[in-house]
């Protein structure tokens, strides 16, 4: 390439160039429009009275005291939502969930009524005078007391059913049992193998905990009979057409929209009773309704995620190996199953659980259960429960190796799927698109020196009088992203394809529609880098916009890494589109035929003629001005991208640590990330999300969990106790790359912002057992405080005074 | 409830309102004044997102009564740039990538304008130290540590120019 072809193509900062964000301007200077930034004329304020209590009857609730409050204007509960039926809705997963708790309540923290009022502060008096009495029931915190035959029975309302969205209830507390594999095939492997090895492993509740709570602005315009929500949604389309069928609202009356919003991680992908009553409120009154929680509330009632009980199991010979591997969970969905889910999966993409290996015998099993904490259960940072999954066959594959007396990389190149064997089905039936997963653990090994940690180890084991303990963590991770086919995957019954519309203007800018809608992830900028790549238009001109349903075509929303895979899709094919029409279009202006035109990064040229050529820009006009005989007038587009398949986008991750054997304190001596995540749209953006996810890997692994005790308190539900790293703490992050594309993809792109936080969580663990491992350890439950680290190390008497 | 009147220079600009004597800052500048920038993240005052600059002090304006201002001289995100040219610390941000959801981002910008007066030339160790009131989910801080850093290495600049 010359270089004035080399300056074209630089000029339009498409794929590959670290452009820096459209975004920033406005956040860097206090201007975003986060929800809680909306301000409409006649607002009034919403906040909830909530249960003290995890399981108890409703006695009685008296408003009154409430309503002599100065500027209390109502006061709502269930009672008052049921003549409009909206005292329980539908969830994601097929079940209902109380709006505003009927008759009982079934989790501390459980929304029991709504307080509106002219200011923030006085809902918030509104809210203190509220008087509910309640009659205290048994409580269960323990998923596996949950189906003991006489435990308590948590769901009246559910009574008598022995069918639930996803098959057969066994018992009261019962939500599913859900299996996926060949169970035949798994047992004779296991009956047949030299080695078998078993862990229990608990992946503990946590919560994405974004640094934005939920909100919503509702406003119902009783006039036009239009109702418009501000809404902290990651997903504005499903709620739009959740809301519609809820109200009765035509949905075309219906508009959501989901600003600037300060986080998500899926904790803004569900549909919460605060949002269901600031629109009724909204109804109501006339007015427009705010109702922004506040950080206990976020942690304590909003969408948690894992709190999965794994057992895993590995069959395998004796030179390790991999014959067959069986998983059997008990999934804690809390009071109500809401897992945020394809229809389909109740327990997510759980059976990517074969992870990177060729395994040829796999099964599990995974049953939902009911209990007195909060409903959730979504995808933290992650593409549907692939993040227990990933967690359960590394930390098994590591379990294997101990037993086995072989290296964690040894073990894992012996198993790897080979990069000749893509396509590859899984024993699952995941058809994995692509992989190179030797090269990249190679590059990885090399690049820390992997034989000279190991020595290092050896010789710190060997002084009695080391002051710490190193461990080696290795963990190498697929991830099923994309969400997806639609064949296989949608939401309330509606495909889980995105789309995107792109409109050229006359003088040659640009603006893309898209049925996402970014948290952080930079997609005004990326997006249109996509576009200037295959319209050869610079980014610079060309706008990006999401969240708006009255203008975005429909789309699926954002989480589960879907956004590049699917509607990155949607953009590259709305594109080509385009492009397929400004072809004819240049052919008339130059009066050649198609054929004898090539694509040259910004023009159409006649082929082997440097100076006969259109530029897009020439191209635009024409579309406008005088397009060719039997075209009709203008230049855009809409594309609705179905997936093929997934993308399976892979890394290597390794981690170093030292243990304070006085302290149990862990400090990250290094974490190196390797991730292919196929082709790399942005590169500081993508290094950016793993950064992110790396840590909040890390918060998870070291210090997050939400805890109950026994009467179903939620314990460390502020961020005086719920762990979020600071700077401090924080480790440095090494990054590198291969790349493998997607074949199936139009660029390439598999998606990324998830995998840092997929893989680096078993990391963590594995670095931590592996300090431990001398001593016989196979696995550490999270999370890794320095407290239960200091308990494990005087269990095997290495702490240090 | 009584209205007490509080006279506070925000950003060079004096302001006198009558507030509820229980009013938060971050409430009264947020609501009263429009000034958004300060965000709220958690209300005890761990996440630093509703940090401002309050008499040269870097103060968490959700657990500030508004009245404890009075006579103050408060900065805010908002007063960053200059006649429409951005400071240091913002450019840095952009510059560095130092950004995701950008929520955080004006607590975080107002508390390293003032690092970088108590402290010009901070190492990193510095820089983390001196941030830590201030929680980022999104970028695990490795890009913000290189944004104070651009920052302090144009302040010195300018200085030395």
């Amino acid at each position: 390439m010359n270089s004035p072809l080399k300056e074209r193509e630089a000029a339009l900062m498409g794929i590959g160039e670290s452009r820096l964000r459209k975004e920033d301007a406005r956040f860097i200077q206090g201007k975003g429009n986060y929800v809680d930034d909306i301000k409409l004329p006649n607002m009034v304020y919403m906040d909830i009275v909530r249960s003290p209590l995890a399981h108890a009857r409703i006695k009685k609730i008296n408003k009154e005291d409430a309503l002599k409050i100065p500027g209390v204007l109502a006061v709502l509960t269930a009672d008052d939502l049921r003549p409009l039926k909206l005292h329980w809705m539908p969830t994601l997963a097929g079940d209902v969930a109380a709006v505003l708790a009927d008759e009982k309540v079934h989790f501390q923290m459980q929304e029991v009524a709504v307080v509106i009022a002219e200011t923030r502060y006085a809902a918030a008096d509104g809210k203190e005078a509220v008087q509910v009495e309640y009659e205290e029931l048994p409580v269960v915190i323990n998923p596996f007391d949950a189906l003991l035959p006489d435990a308590p029975i948590l769901r009246e309302d559910l009574v008598g059913k022995t069918e639930g969205a996803h098959g057969a209830r066994h018992h009261p507390n019962d939500i599913f049992t859900w299996q996926a594999g060949d169970q035949a095939a798994a047992d004779a492997a296991f009956a047949n193998a030299q080695v078998v090895v078993k862990e229990d492993l608990l992946y503990p509740r946590v919560h994405p905990c974004p640094l934005e709570t939920c909100g919503c602005v509702a406003s119902f315009d009783p006039i036009k009979g239009d109702l418009t929500t501000y809404l902290t949604s990651q997903a504005p389309h499903v709620v739009r057409t959740v809301v519609s069928m809820l109200s009765g609202i035509p949905e075309s009356k219906v508009r959501i929209v989901s600003p600037d919003i300060g986080g998500g991680f899926g904790n803004k992908v569900g549909i919460y009773p605060g949002y269901v009553c600031a629109i009724v409120a909204s109804i109501v009154l006339g007015r427009p309704v705010k109702w922004i929680e506040d950080r206990i509330e976020n942690l304590s009632s909003t969408a948690f995620a894992r709190d999965y009980h794994m057992t895993g199991e590995l069959a395998a010979t004796t030179d390790g190996k991999i014959q067959g591997l069986r998983v059997n969970v008990l999934a804690d969905h809390g009071a109500f199953d809401a897992c945020a889910d394809p229809t389909k999966f109740p327990a997510g993409l759980f059976h990517i659980c074969s992870g990177s290996y060729d395994i040829p015998a796999a099964h599990c099993t995974v049953r939902g259960v009911y209990t007195n904490k909060a409903p959730g259960g979504v995808a933290y940072r992650c593409s549907f429960r692939v993040t227990e999954a990933v967690y359960l066959i590394e930390r098994m594959v590591d379990v294997l190796a101990q037993k086995l007396n072989m290296d964690k990389s040894e073990i894992r190149k012996k198993n790897f799927i080979r990069k000749e064997q893509f396509p590859y089905t899984s024993a699952f039936g995941f058809e994995y698109d692509s992989g190179d997963y030797h090269t990249a653990l190679d590059k990885v090994l090399d690049a820390v020196d992997y034989k000279g940690l190991r020595a290092e180890q050896a010789a710190k084991r060997a002084d009695p009088n080391s002051k710490t303990l190193m461990g080696i963590g290795l963990v190498t991770f697929t991830e099923i992203v994309g969400a997806g086919p639609s064949k296989i995957c949608d939401i309330l019954g509606i495909g889980m394809f995105d789309s995107c519309e792109i409109r050229i203007d006359p003088t040659g800018s640009a603006i893309a529609r898209m049925g996402t809608i970014s948290q952080g992830q930079g997609h005004q900028t990326t997006y249109a880098q996509i576009i200037a790549t295959e319209l050869g238009i610079p980014s610079e001109v060309i706008r990006v916009e999401e969240g708006d349903t009255d203008t975005a075509p429909y789309g699926l929303g954002t989480y589960g890494s879907r956004s590049t895979p699917v509607a990155g899709a949607a953009i590259a094919m709305a594109a080509r589109k385009i492009h397929a029409k400004a072809k004819k279009i240049a052919a008339s202006l130059l009066e050649v035929g198609e054929n004898d035109l090539e694509w040259e990064i910004d023009r159409f040229k006649v082929k082997g003629m440097d100076g006969k050529f259109k530029t897009m820009k020439d191209i635009s006009w024409a579309a406008y001005h005088q397009p060719p005989e039997g075209l009709e007038p203008g230049l855009e587009a809409v594309h609705y991208y179905d997936p093929p398949n997934f993308t399976y986008p892979f890394g290597i991750y390794l981690a170093v640590v030292d243990i304070d054997r006085a302290t149990g304190e862990t400090k990250v001596r290094r974490f190196y990330a390797l991730d292919d995540c196929g082709t790399r749209i942005n590169p500081m953006i993508i290094e950016g999300q793993i950064h992110g996810g790396l840590t909040e890997g890390y918060a998870v692994a070291m210090g997050q969990l939400l805890s109950f005790d026994a009467q179903g308190n939620i314990q460390g539900n502020s961020l005086m106790d719920y762990f979020l790293p600071t700077a401090v703490e924080t480790p440095h992050w090494e990054t590198d790359h291969t790349v493998t594309p997607s074949p199936h993809h139009p660029i390439g792109a598999k998606g990324v912002a998830e995998s840092p936080h997929v893989g680096s969580i078993p990391t963590f663990t594995s670095a931590v057992v592996d300090a431990f491992s001398f001593k016989g350890v196979t696995h550490i439950d999270m999370p890794h405080t320095s407290y239960r680290i200091w308990k494990e190390l005087k269990k095997h008497g290495l702490n240090l005074n | 409830m009584s209205k007490k009147l509080v006279s506070i220079s925000i950003n060079g600009k004096k302001v006198e309102e009558a507030v509820e004597p229980r009013t938060l800052l971050v409430h009264f500048l947020r609501e009263n004044l429009n000034l958004t920038g300060a965000h709220i993240g958690c209300e005890t005052s761990h996440c630093g997102a509703c940090t401002v600059d309050i008499d040269g002090q870097s103060v968490k304006s959700c657990t500030h009564l508004a009245v404890q201002c009075e006579g103050s001289d408060i900065l805010t995100v908002e007063g960053l740039a200059k006649n429409g040219v951005l400071s240091a610390v913002q450019e840095g941000f952009y510059q560095e990538h130092g950004l995701q959801c950008g929520f955080c981002t004006p607590g975080m910008l107002v508390r390293t304008y003032r690092l970088l007066q108590e402290n010009p030339n901070p190492t990193e160790a510095e820089i983390r130290e001196g941030i830590s009131g201030n929680l980022c989910r999104c970028t695990g801080y490795q890009n913000i540590v290189k944004a104070v850093q651009y920052a302090a290495k144009k302040l010195q600049e300018t200085a030395t120019a």
